[in-house]
């Protein structure tokens, strides 16, 4: 699903150069629950932005899907982010005037689709991640675990085969951080959804399939 | 995205900011306010002297004496005439088919007074085709009698205001009038005209022309209004007026003829283009309220970077984010728009009742354009803070909180 060939990517700051990411080669199969744990400044956060395509890489070639993506233009790159990519972050980034529903439900807005089949969709994840009861509850009315999992929600509304989760747990107390997990990995299981997790946890990194460690801008 | 998804995320995006969207839309409709305003009065202005010359009937041709050399000058109202009009010409002029009355106009100033009270103005003297000619009509009594115009007749018709200065509270018909030291008698008193192009015939004595000639002591006419019998025969008239004349006149082209449409012409342009300006002037306030769009905008862009990095990581395309920003800042200015029409409009309401007697009148086509240049100061003016919306990097704008 994701294979990253050679991937480089500098960064200028000031007049010093930072090679974040330092030949990065990486082969993801579908349905692989992956994490990636490093020390902060490892590069981590960065190889996610270049497999989630909101960051181009400097060299290197990337296939997701068999697709080279490292040739698309912006237009091109939010469409296959859409169709393929959902996100999880550590700051939920849940837009605070929309309820937890029309969160939910942006990203299929963005998409064209007709507002009854955007109705049912978002019913079915909201059962999915047992918040049906609080679809009409904006953000500032949600508890974190809550707020996690309405973002878990609008990840996945687009049936997308791989999941990024940027430190899901980062910003949650353990029991509902526990939950979040145990959500994200059903997802990988029932669904066939493939699972790219950063974390900064051991026992949650450990979890995981597989777990990349990267040091340096180096997977080590 | 679906244009009505737009619209409603534009909508519900605005919403969370009320004060600042009351501001702009006020910002704005004080700029489409005083357009429409502005518009409407010029407009107005413009319909109404057409109107007034088309009331004196739209086939009038006025003869002067003289003629400038080049086109499109001032006729030489108060220069040198090679060779005068008289009465003799006037009364030739009546060989023409195409004319239907002329009225010879001798215009002078001198003082009138009648039992101890004395008032200087405005002595026409005309025959009795002066009435149809210019539309006259009169309060009491009867015009100047139709007789020979080479006659002098002792009898005057006077303004209202003359009437009220000169005989408060009488009847004036009958009653002698001194002007200079002629005496004539009041036969009439012509109904109240108000201003009318300039001419006011309420401060006004109106005598026999021959009279006038001998109160001013000259043999010559200021000028001669001539009615042609339909708009076709205008032309005609026109060209056999200078016809005779020159045939008077020793073969000399020496008058100066201005046809009432060409009048009602010039002012129409003239007015028109006042109209503009003062509506471009006005549009000044437009230009504003789109700063202040664009400044709005701004912040609103960047106030909500998190939010841009977010739908961008969801697979909002650059096009998409332009759009949301824009259709935003379009929503603010036709708001605005509207508003600022129903504020106009009620600002000419007001003026309406301050002055009944001007007829106010708001074009459609203004407000037409008053929306259409609100969309476009939008369009303009929002279209750089959406530009950096769509533009901005995801990454970087995910890491905004």
């Amino acid at each position: 699903m994701i294979q990253l060939e050679h991937i480089h990517r500098y960064f200028q700051v000031g007049e010093q150069s930072i090679h974040a990411l330092n030949d990065i080669n990486l082969t993801i199969k579908q349905g692989e629950y992956v994490s990636i744990m490093g020390p902060s400044g490892s590069g981590k956060s960065t190889l996610l932005n270049v497999i989630a395509l909101l960051d181009q890489p400097s060299s290197g070639r990337y296939l997701l899907n068999d697709q080279d993506v490292t040739q698309l233009n912006d237009e091109q790159l939010a469409r296959v982010r859409r169709e393929n990519i959902g996100f999880v972050f550590q700051f939920f980034h849940l837009i605070p005037r929309l309820s937890a529903a029309e969160n939910i439900e942006m990203p299929m807005v963005l998409a064209g689709i007709a507002a009854k089949e955007r109705k049912q969709r978002v019913a079915e994840v909201l059962k999915a991640v047992s918040l049906a009861d609080r679809a009409d509850h904006r953000p500032d009315q949600l508890s974190g675990g809550q707020m996690q999992r309405v973002a878990i929600a609008r990840a996945m509304i687009m049936r997308p085969g791989l999941l990024l989760a940027d430190e899901p747990t980062g910003n949650l107390d353990s029991q509902s951080g526990r939950e979040i997990i145990e959500l994200l990995e059903s997802l990988n299981q029932q669904q066939d959804m493939t699972l790219l997790m950063i974390t900064h946890d051991k026992s949650i990194g450990q979890r995981a399939e597989r777990c990349i460690r990267i040091i340096d801008g180096q997977v080590s | 995205m679906r244009f009505s998804d737009t619209l409603n995320q534009s909508y519900t995006a605005i919403k969370t900011q009320p004060v600042r969207v009351l501001l702009i839309v006020l910002a704005m409709s004080i700029g489409i306010a005083s357009v429409t305003v502005l518009t409407a009065l010029g407009e107005s202005a413009r319909l109404y002297i057409v109107n007034e010359f088309q009331a004196l009937g739209t086939h009038l041709v006025i003869v002067l004496p003289g003629r400038t050399e080049t086109t499109g000058g001032q006729p030489p109202i108060f220069g040198e005439t090679p060779t005068d009009l008289t009465l003799a010409d006037a009364n030739a002029l009546l060989r023409s088919r195409h004319i239907a009355a002329i009225a010879p106009i001798n215009v002078g100033a001198a003082p009138v007074s009648t039992r101890g009270l004395e008032r200087e103005t405005t002595i026409i003297g005309s025959t009795a085709d002066l009435r149809q000619v210019r539309h006259l009509s009169l309060a009491q009594g009867r015009f100047l009698p139709a007789s020979d115009s080479n006659e002098t007749l002792s009898v005057c018709v006077i303004g209202r205001t003359i009437k009220d200065e000169l005989f408060a509270n009488q009847q004036a018909l009958g009653q002698w009038l001194r002007i200079n030291d002629r005496r004539f008698r009041v036969i009439g008193v012509l109904a109240s005209e108000g201003q009318s192009i300039g001419v006011d015939f309420d401060d006004m004595v109106i005598i026999s022309v021959a009279a006038a000639q001998a109160l001013f002591n000259t043999q010559s006419l200021f000028r001669i209004l001539v009615e042609a019998k339909s708009k076709q025969g205008m032309y005609k008239a026109v060209d056999e007026i200078l016809a005779i004349i020159k045939a008077r006149h020793d073969g000399e082209d020496d008058i100066t003829l201005i046809t009432q449409d060409s009048v009602v012409k010039t002012f129409d342009d003239i007015l028109t283009a006042l109209t503009l300006t003062v509506a471009s002037i006005a549009s000044i306030s437009l230009a504003v309220a789109g700063i202040l769009v664009m400044n709005v905008m701004w912040v609103s862009v960047t106030q909500r970077t998190s939010e841009i990095g977010l739908l961008k990581a969801l697979g909002a395309t650059p096009r998409q984010l332009l759009w949301l920003f824009l259709t935003e800042a379009a929503m603010l200015s036709v708001a605005g728009a509207l508003s600022g029409l129903l504020l106009g409009k009620l600002a000419l309401v007001a003026l309406q009742t301050v002055y009944p007697d001007f007829p106010l009148y708001l074009p459609p086509w203004a407000v037409a354009a008053a929306l259409a240049v609100a969309l476009l100061t939008a369009l303009i003016f929002g279209v750089l803070p959406a530009r950096q919306a769509a533009k901005m990097d995801p990454v970087t704008a995910l890491s905004k909180r």
